[in-house]
């Protein structure tokens, strides 16, 4: 049997993980790692819909903090263990993409972009009536004691990341090359087209914008145990939400490969920028890079390598 | 408890409310409506005249309003050229929908985060005689300060309104929206006319920019708060409809107003997104659209 290359980068990937958390004493790594590896989850996630059914949801930041505020409640309520919490702001995630997926039967292209803006909104507005998780004074959290057998909560935490993003890459990566993938390109590509030829675009699109809301709630579920405070307006963000578009159109929407390389280049680089420069001027660059991308690149890093690549060959 | 004057302050305050909202909607119905630009950075671009307002208030103390039309021209070219680069970039290709709304996306930021570094995060206002005043007629207080960019957008509208339906421009405007190579046809450059449409809905935001100063404090990230608004108000208006549009935000005025006033302020953001699904979802051709 053969292996391929993927699972390989995989295990690479997590084993390093693993030696960096007994290796690294500064918890600022972790830190700044978690933040990259949470927008490599949003972005991996958005491009489901985003680049591969040519669905734009504006509505991430609203996911992500469904997720989070799903995790306050519960834990809250019950006291519930991480993994449970993730497991569940997964789950009302993918039920609010599932109610996001039948909008789509009605509403096409910007309608739909500017639906998800407004349902965003419209979760914000009920958080900040919603005392029981804090309303808009915010909630703290106090991260648990124990830590299975890492050296801090953080490092668990980032763990804990590290491994879901993992899994959302692969699926993704699964999802672009298989036959429900192939539908997917389809209904971006010309969605009555795609109706004719037999393709069952309402089942796909449902499957697309419920695995895009589970994995942002996925990514945004262990949230409050990072930041220990959570209010609406940080919960809500809407640079979560640019973040999210930016990075996959950066690295190019069409290949499972590129909103990683976008989460990773970017997230990167904004991390350098925020401790060495400011965070606004941070947020300034993304926007830029995003503006000079979708005019004068609009495949992305992706798309420049394969022309490169056909140029070369030529 | 129900009280009859909280209510009819709340409708007053919502009509007068609802005019200044098709000001900043105006610019949107022309770029939105007609020209099927999804210029989700129009708020941002009002929050730029506001800022235009305040700078040119605070040191030469002219008028908010004549700053914002004083500004208009500047935002008439502004516009111009943004309209040659998404042409360029998008509309020539075909790729109008999803990047160019990620455009303007980005753009929102852009100017957002360069007001932040200019200005910092305080809230700015504007000094006028009538800011402060009220009058009262009976139980019912209006406040100068709404009253007046109540009138300026009512006059705005009106003007934007006749300017369309009378001169040869405007008819050439409303005939790219509606068939695009029946105007090439004609003889005329659709690509001109739209740079020209967008300059002047563009250009519209500058003056909204000084009414939104003078009702209340700006600062940089307020735009955001009207994104849904002014979306709202077009697609319940009818998409490109100048009169529907005017009616939608009188409407959205009350219904915020009222909302505001009988179960408090921090559900009011809610009311335009409400409206906005309800009527994406109910009826996407809007009030006054053909169906």
């Amino acid at each position: 049997m053969k292996i391929s290359p993927f699972w390989v980068c995989v295990a690479a990937v997590i084993a390093t993980g693993l030696l960096f958390t007994g290796v690294a004493k500064n918890e600022y790594y972790f830190n700044a790692t978690y933040v990259i590896l949470q927008a490599t989850i949003m972005a991996v996630a958005w491009n489901i819909l985003g680049g591969f059914t040519g669905y734009v949801n504006f509505g991430t930041a609203g996911f992500f903090a469904v997720g989070a505020y799903t995790s306050i409640a519960l834990s809250k309520a019950w006291g519930l263990p991480l993994p449970a919490l993730i497991f569940a702001g997964g789950a009302v995630c993918a039920l609010i993409g599932l109610g996001v997926g039948y909008l789509t039967l009605r509403l096409k292209g910007v309608y739909f972009a500017i639906a998800t803006l407004a349902m965003a909104i419209v979760f914000e507005t009920l958080v900040n009536n919603w005392s029981y998780v804090g309303g808009a004074k915010g909630a703290y959290i106090l991260t648990p004691d124990k830590h299975l057998w890492f050296d801090s909560y953080i490092e668990m935490l980032f763990m804990v990341m590290l491994l879901l993003a993992v899994a959302c890459v692969a699926i993704s990566r699964a999802l672009n090359s298989s036959r429900l993938g192939r539908g997917l390109a389809a209904i971006r590509d010309d969605e009555v087209a795609a109706e004719c030829a037999g393709v069952p675009t309402l089942r796909l699109k449902l499957i697309s914008t419920t695995l895009m809301g589970a994995m942002m709630g996925v990514a945004g579920a262990p949230y409050p145990f990072f930041v220990t405070f959570v209010d609406p307006q940080s919960a809500f963000n809407l640079f979560v939400a640019v973040n999210a578009i930016a990075m996959p159109m950066i690295g190019g929407t069409s290949h499972w490969l590129g909103p990683v390389i976008g989460a990773l280049l970017v997230g990167t680089m904004q991390e350098i920028i925020t401790v060495n420069v400011s965070s606004e001027l941070n947020v300034l660059i993304v926007g830029i890079m995003l503006v000079v991308f979708i005019t004068l690149a609009p495949q992305g890093i992706v798309g420049l390598v394969r022309k490169y690549r056909s140029r070369r060959e030529r | 408890m129900f009280s009859l004057d909280l209510f009819a302050n709340a409708i007053v305050a919502g009509l007068l409310l609802g005019g200044f909202y098709a000001a900043v909607t105006i610019g949107l119905a022309i770029a939105f409506g007609q020209l099927d630009i999804v210029n989700i950075a129009h708020p941002a671009f009002v929050i730029v005249g506001s800022y235009i307002a305040w700078i040119v208030n605070t040191r030469f103390g002219i008028d908010p309003v004549l700053a914002g039309l004083l500004a208009a021209p500047l935002f008439f070219l502004v516009g111009s050229v943004i309209y040659r680069i998404y042409y360029a970039a998008f509309e020539r290709t075909g790729q109008e929908s999803l990047s160019g709304l990620a455009f303007f996306f980005g753009m929102m930021f852009i100017i957002e985060v360069v007001l932040i570094l200019a200005f910092g995060v305080d809230y700015r206002l504007v000094s006028a005689g009538y800011v402060g005043a009220t009058i009262q007629i009976g139980f019912v207080g209006i406040p100068l300060r709404m009253l007046v960019p109540f009138g300026v957008a009512t006059l705005l509208t009106l003007g934007v309104y006749l300017y369309l339906s009378r001169t040869f421009m405007g008819r050439a405007i409303l005939a790219v929206a509606q068939d695009r190579l029946a105007l090439q046809l004609m003889g005329a450059d659709p690509v001109r006319v739209k740079q020209f449409a967008f300059g002047l809905a563009i250009a519209t935001a500058a003056v909204a920019g000084s009414l939104l100063i003078i009702i209340g404090p700006v600062e940089p990230s307020v735009g955001r708060q009207y994104i849904g608004r002014v979306f709202a108000i077009v697609v319940l208006g009818g998409m490109g409809s100048i009169p529907g549009m005017f009616i939608a935000a009188l409407v959205l005025g009350v219904v915020e107003s009222l909302v505001a006033s009988f179960m408090g302020p921090s559900w009011a953001p809610a009311v335009a997104f409400g409206v906005l699904l309800l009527t994406l979802a109910l009826r996407p051709s809007g009030l006054f659209g053909r169906a």
